[in-house]
């Protein structure tokens, strides 16, 4: 448990590693970005104007508008899954890429924390685009009701931390990439359904709210959909404050997990 | 001699109960091409990486360039080039920038690397494929940008692991020119090989590995010299037919005799070998020829597979 006791080594190395993974990312921009640009897109007018026809909120919100923190949540959440789950598996499993770094002067923490923070990067790009599109849409849609809205691009960088964390973590246990189905099926999707992006957590059963707590996407949309109405309350300060420790607790634990699996 | 740029006293490595490395000594001066031969699982590797700082020592003392692994990995990988066993080329990628991105990881300033790696490029013949993906390379294009990689920080230690595993003939004496090129510019090279032509083809000076162990140390000649003989008849004949011949043999000073299937090996054998080879006169039967690492090798680790 030594691993877990370890101090983080970090250094210029971890910047390194992340500008490894732009430069690569630019290289390939093609196929990186399309879903990135298409995807939200094919969500606001399927959920929003589809769907939303036929949904009435007990707040009289209209359904789109109620769905922007949560785009603005679970967006960023895949983009920083995939950068940390499939992507830093298959540069430590299949490419051996991470081999190759640890044997430079840069150290396994920082290439955890350089990938860590390039899957956050990219969250982030992902929020700033979706933020960009509602604002574009908001003389017909009204997808953004204040201008605190502009805030949710720093925050972002709290559940980029996070997600990027979380992924890294199942990365370093998973033993072929077949396994990733249990990440995938058994978290992210839970998550992406049950993270109060399309339906108020108030209306379900107390159980289930109290389930729901637990899901750290829940925490984000609910700190973003007060400052996209611009109605703030003190329960955001605790939100915030479940997502910045678990992000701290993660990024600890994939540190520890890579060490174990990186270091023998 | 000087003070040794690598230097191991009792090093270890465990697994669990299985001790990779148990309790090897030993000492590498600068400039040297150093060579840790031996059969896959005989701890090669393992000492290896406990030279990269990328494992941790399990026991003993390491230092290298007068470093310790344990506190001060990142001086010491800073001066180290090194070429694993498997590829670990940057496959999203193209040639030129996999060596560039790998020049940044040193902190090799920006302008300095891309005079090093044109020159490097040249010097492995990659200029040509400088814009190429990874993936297009053929197997021994990849060895040779491995190298080429190694070199981006200018290291004062090569450290080569089975380099030329799996590649073909020609590009295996291509990578040998290569890397006897940079020990005539005084690079210290530490190579693993499980071949013998490598080692002796490289190798200054040697270690026999076997099981965690170090079972002989020396020159290729010295070595060859020691265990095998000048000379080396092996006899081709069944068991019937061998029998009253190794009786002749047997009992002379120094003699060992292998016998192996449908071959037997006698080293040290000396002038009883030569009239014997000349009285068969028959190179299918006996056969005379020169020592070799191969009989080193394999009068110390015994002709049994470890896996």
């Amino acid at each position: 448990m030594t691993a877990i006791a370890t101090r983080p080594d970090l250094s210029i190395g971890s910047y390194r590693v992340w500008q490894r993974n732009r430069d690569v990312t630019f290289r390939l921009w093609r196929t990186e970005f399309i879903g990135v640009v298409v995807e939200p897109f094919i969500v606001i007018l399927a959920l929003g104007l589809g769907l939303g026809q036929f949904v009435e909120l007990s707040s009289g919100e209209e359904y789109v508008a109620f769905l922007t923190p949560g785009l603005l949540a679970m967006f960023p959440m895949f983009a920083a899954v995939f950068e940390c789950a499939w992507g830093s598996y298959v540069r430590l499993e299949m490419q051996h890429t991470n081999d190759a770094i640890v044997a430079t002067p840069v150290s396994v923490d920082d290439v955890i924390t350089g990938e860590i923070l390039w899957g956050t990067t990219r969250s982030m790009v992902n929020a700033v685009y979706i933020l960009l599109v509602a604002i574009l849409l908001n003389p017909w849609l009204h997808m953004v009701e204040s201008p605190w809205a502009l805030f949710i691009i720093p925050l972002s960088l709290v559940p980029g931390v996070l997600f990027s964390a979380i992924s890294i973590c199942f990365a370093s246990l998973a033993r072929a990439m077949s396994q990733f189905s249990y990440f995938f099926n058994l978290i992210i999707n839970p998550m992406f359904w049950f993270g109060g992006a399309f339906f108020p957590i108030g209306e379900l059963p107390g159980w289930a709210q109290t389930l729901a707590w637990f899901v750290p996407l829940t925490h984000v949309v609910e700190l973003y959909r007060g400052f996209i109405t611009g109605e703030f309350a003190w329960s955001m300060l605790g939100d915030l404050a479940w997502v910045v420790v678990t992000a701290l607790v993660f990024y600890w634990l994939a540190l520890a997990g890579m060490r174990r699996r990186m270091v023998q | 001699m000087s003070i040794p740029l690598i230097e191991a006293r009792g090093l270890v490595k465990s697994y669990g109960s299985f001790r990779a490395v148990d309790g090897i000594s030993f000492a590498v001066q600068q400039g040297e091409c150093f060579g840790f031969l031996g059969p896959n699982g005989a701890g090669k590797s393992t000492t290896i990486r406990m030279i990269c700082c990328t494992s941790p020592i399990g026991g003993g003392e390491l230092h290298v360039a007068g470093l310790d692994p344990s506190r001060q990995a990142r001086a010491i990988k800073a001066r180290l080039g090194i070429v694993p066993q498997e590829d670990s080329l940057d496959p999203d990628l193209p040639v030129r920038q996999n060596l560039e991105v790998y020049a940044r990881y040193y902190g090799v300033p920006r302008a300095l690397a891309r005079e090093r790696i044109a020159e490097s490029l040249a010097l492995f013949q990659l200029t040509e494929k400088a814009e190429s993906p990874v993936g297009d390379l053929s197997g021994g294009m990849k060895r040779r940008l491995v190298i080429a990689r190694s070199l981006v920080n200018d290291p004062e230690i090569l450290v080569l692991d089975e380099p030329t595993t799996g590649l073909d003939p020609q590009a295996r004496h291509l990578v040998w020119q290569k890397l006897r090129m940079l020990r005539a510019r005084g690079v210290t090279m530490l190579l693993t090989t499980h071949y013998m032509d490598e080692a002796s083809h490289l190798c200054d000076r040697l270690v026999i590995m076997h099981r965690g162990h170090i079972l002989a140390e020396g020159n290729p000649h010295d070595l060859i010299r020691d265990y095998a003989g000048e000379v080396v008849l092996e006899l081709r004949m069944g068991t019937g037919d061998r029998a009253p011949l190794l009786g002749e043999l047997t009992g002379i000073d120094g003699v060992a005799i292998e016998e192996v299937e449908d071959i037997v090996y006698i080293f040290e054998a000396g002038d009883a070998a030569r009239q014997l080879a000349a009285r068969i006169a028959d190179p299918a039967l006996a056969f005379l020829r020169p020592g070799n690492l191969e009989d080193v090798f394999l009068r110390l680790t015994g002709r049994g597979l470890l896996d």
